[in-house]
């Protein structure tokens, strides 16, 4: 099909997110991205590039969405005009779309499906690139996290040079990846209190990316995550401009940080629980600092944040309060049960596996997550797990050595929604760890109940 | 675990490169199944550098980035000889995804480049242009007795059967060793090969339990090993089974 005018491709595009909203299919938050790139493929590149302030672009395995909504945060506190794909999509089609509804925002925000990175790099010549992390994730859709690895590489040298690169000292190949740049700022965790001196299991990246030899990690955050060197060529974890030196974390109830940034200080306090999110939160000061907002405006700012959605969110249901821990990939679920692990209450729990496109259909990842750690805690009041492969996460489980008279399988969400809600309601605490798919789900059955709004409506 | 029951010895190779697609699984399965019926399964491991223990009674070999299996290839070729000493005396040897390339005669990229196998099965693959990717079932007989087996496969290798070894067993849905033939896997006495992981044993406990009875006949301590209750097993196998091949 030839390419239509950009006019009249934006305005079809629009229409059909309009019709589709009304028509109750959704919340039109890919559909004219979609359209509009089919109709004008170079849309995209178009209008990133009438953006006069520049595009921000952040990707990751884990931890984007809650990083975009951060600096978000900052850039609104700004008074930034910002458009952003905070309620959508994270490929090309949800970029396009949040794009369309552009209208004079001074810069643009997108948290970007790591896969998808090197694509829009090209297309929207972004002016901060935040690389996060890369973890084991849907395997049967990225192939092997080396490919990732090449694929991001690439993108980044053939980035412009002006163009500012944001990443993480603590991952050992995106701190590769990102130190060829000239033109950097990158982050890590220097708080020793808070390191692990033991790889995980689920620990992807322990090579050295120069001579192949076995790293040497002084401090372990969270799987291949620390202060990582070579004893065989030297290559090593350099010190990062911003740097958390130290890590205050306060179970399910968030954290505090001292964050050291070449502009100042910034204290925190951060309503999002784990690691994870220091890691998060980190990211987010260094892209606000890349971006030249003062550090002192860039703390209060950050505190106001809720979770992102599904990521430790809390709903009280009668007496119990539910919390849902997004779970897709061990690094995150090993985080969560991390954080579970804080609290001193019984932990009840509804673990919903679903093996859809968004989930990954390979769901042998399972197997690399330390449930284990809830077992050896004694702390499992009770545990039933749903969804549509719900019975592989009961032979998780049944492994580990948990009593399969113990638990409930019900695959079925709401179900499996009231069977542990009666399970956990002596106690007043639920913990629901579903993938990506589950979590729409879970949110479906809770917004049918009244109890929350719809995703769409976020933002 | 008790520590006077007979017990199986097994050797993992290399855990810390190739556990890609959650291989710990497949060992959690093969040590529990023996703890439940009163006996017990000891494990040691040999990664990169380190000699192999060439009294164990079954050998596995997990899955790993291509990265990994380069490494672990050269460090193979050093352990070849005892691992074929204890096959050829009858111990288990399984290979799954890599660890499946890597028993066969080797392994030639897209690029050309070559990595060896040590030969241990009578296969050799090929780097192919696409992935075959998705949910599998097989037809498989072994000691007589025929089963489905359910699985996922993610591979660029396209693996090609000599004849010194047969397939594992014929598809009912999914690509298996090359997309071509109809089969998947490989095996040969008590060597067996499969690019099926998910892990391959927690839904498949039939396989588990025939390998680990030929384990313990080389153990020198057969037993008819008593059924378990494995409703969760058989619910796991058929959701994955109704799985393959559709569209999600």
């Amino acid at each position: 099909m030839p390419s239509l005018p950009q006019g009249l491709a934006a305005r079809a595009a629009r229409v059909a997110g309009r019709l589709s909203q009304k028509l109750g299919r959704g919340g039109g938050t890919t559909l004219p991205g979609l359209l509009l790139n089919r109709l004008r493929p170079e849309a995209t590149a178009e209008m990133a590039r009438s953006v006069s302030g520049g595009v921000i672009l952040v990707s990751g395995t884990n931890g984007k969405t809650t990083t975009a909504r951060l600096v978000r945060a900052a850039l609104d506190a700004n008074g930034a005009r910002v458009v952003a794909n905070t309620a959508g999509s994270n490929l090309e089609r949800g970029v396009a779309t949040a794009l369309l509804n552009a209208d004079g925002a001074e810069v643009a925000l997108f948290e970007v499906d790591e896969a998808a990175l090197p694509g829009l790099m090209a297309k929207t010549r972004p002016r901060v690139v935040t690389l996060m992390n890369l973890f084991r994730d849907q395997l049967d859709r990225y192939g092997e996290l080396e490919h990732l690895v090449e694929c991001w590489r690439g993108a980044v040298a053939e980035l412009d040079p002006a163009a500012t690169v944001i990443y993480n000292a603590d991952d050992p190949a995106v701190a590769e990846i990102g130190a060829r740049h000239p033109n950097t700022v990158s982050y890590g965790i220097e708080d020793p209190r808070v390191g692990r001196d033991r790889l995980p299991h689920a620990a992807d990246t322990t090579e050295c990316r120069h001579c192949g030899a076995s790293l040497h990690y002084e401090m372990v955050t969270i799987a291949h995550l620390g202060r990582w060197s070579c004893s065989q060529c030297g290559l090593a974890r350099f010190q990062p401009d911003v740097q958390a030196t130290r890590v205050e974390l306060h179970g399910l109830d968030g954290q505090r940080l001292s964050i050291a940034t070449p502009q100042g200080p910034i204290e925190l306090s951060l309503r999002l629980p784990g690691m994870h999110n220091s890691y998060n939160a980190l990211a987010a000061a260094a892209t606000t600092v890349a971006l030249n907002l003062a550090p002192e405006a860039i703390g209060p700012a950050l505190a106001k944040r809720e979770a992102a959605f599904g990521r430790a969110e809390h709903t009280q249901i009668g007496n119990v309060r539910v919390t849902t821990l997004l779970a897709k990939n061990p690094a995150g679920a090993n985080e969560n049960i991390r954080t579970m692990l804080l609290e001193d209450h019984p932990l009840h729990l509804l673990v919903l596996l679903n093996d859809r496109t968004a989930d990954g259909q390979d769901v042998s990842w399972i197997w690399d997550v330390d449930y284990e750690l809830l077992l050896d805690s004694d702390r499992l009041a009770s545990l039933t797990v749903g969804g549509d492969r719900g019975y592989d996460m009961a032979l998780r489980f049944r492994y580990a050595g948990f009593d399969p008279e113990r638990l409930s399988v019900v695959p079925s969400v709401s179900a499996g929604l009231n069977t542990a809600l009666g399970a956990s309601e002596t106690d007043g605490h639920l913990y629901v760890l579903p993938t990506y798919t589950a979590l729409l789900e879970f949110q479906t059955v809770l917004a049918d109940r009244g109890l929350v709004p719809a995703f769409w409506e976020d933002e | 675990m008790s520590t006077g029951n007979p017990s199986v010895k097994l050797c993992h190779l290399y855990p810390d490169h190739l556990n890609i697609y959650a291989d710990r699984g497949n060992i959690a399965v093969l040590s529990r199944r023996l703890e439940w019926r009163g006996l017990s399964l000891e494990i040691t491991e040999a990664g990169l550098g380190d000699p192999i223990a060439a009294d164990c009674h079954f050998y596995y070999l997990g899955g790993g980035q291509d990265r990994d299996q380069m490494l672990v290839a050269e460090d193979l070729a050093q352990k070849a000889d005892p691992l074929r000493h204890a096959a050829d005396d009858g111990a288990v040897v399984l290979g799954v995804c890599g660890g499946y390339q890597l028993l066969g005669h080797g392994y030639t990229a897209a690029d050309g480049r070559r990595m060896p196998g040590i030969g241990l099965l009578d296969l050799e693959t090929t780097a192919g242009s696409s992935r075959l990717i998705g949910d599998v079932v097989l037809d498989v007989t072994l000691n007589g007795r025929s089963r489905t087996v359910v699985g996922y496969e993610n591979h660029a290798g396209r693996t090609y059967l000599g004849g010194g070894c047969t397939p594992l067993g014929h598809l009912r849905r999914g690509h298996g060793n090359n997309g071509d033939d109809g089969c998947e896997g490989a095996v040969a006495g008590r060597r067996v090969g499969t690019y099926l992981h998910g892990p391959l044993l927690p839904k498949n406990p039939w396989l588990a339990d025939t390998m680990l009875g030929w384990a313990l006949e080389h153990a020198g301590c057969p037993a008819d090993l008593e059924p378990l209750d494995d409703d969760l097993e058989r619910s796991a196998h058929a959701v994955a089974a109704t799985r393959a091949g559709r569209k999600r």
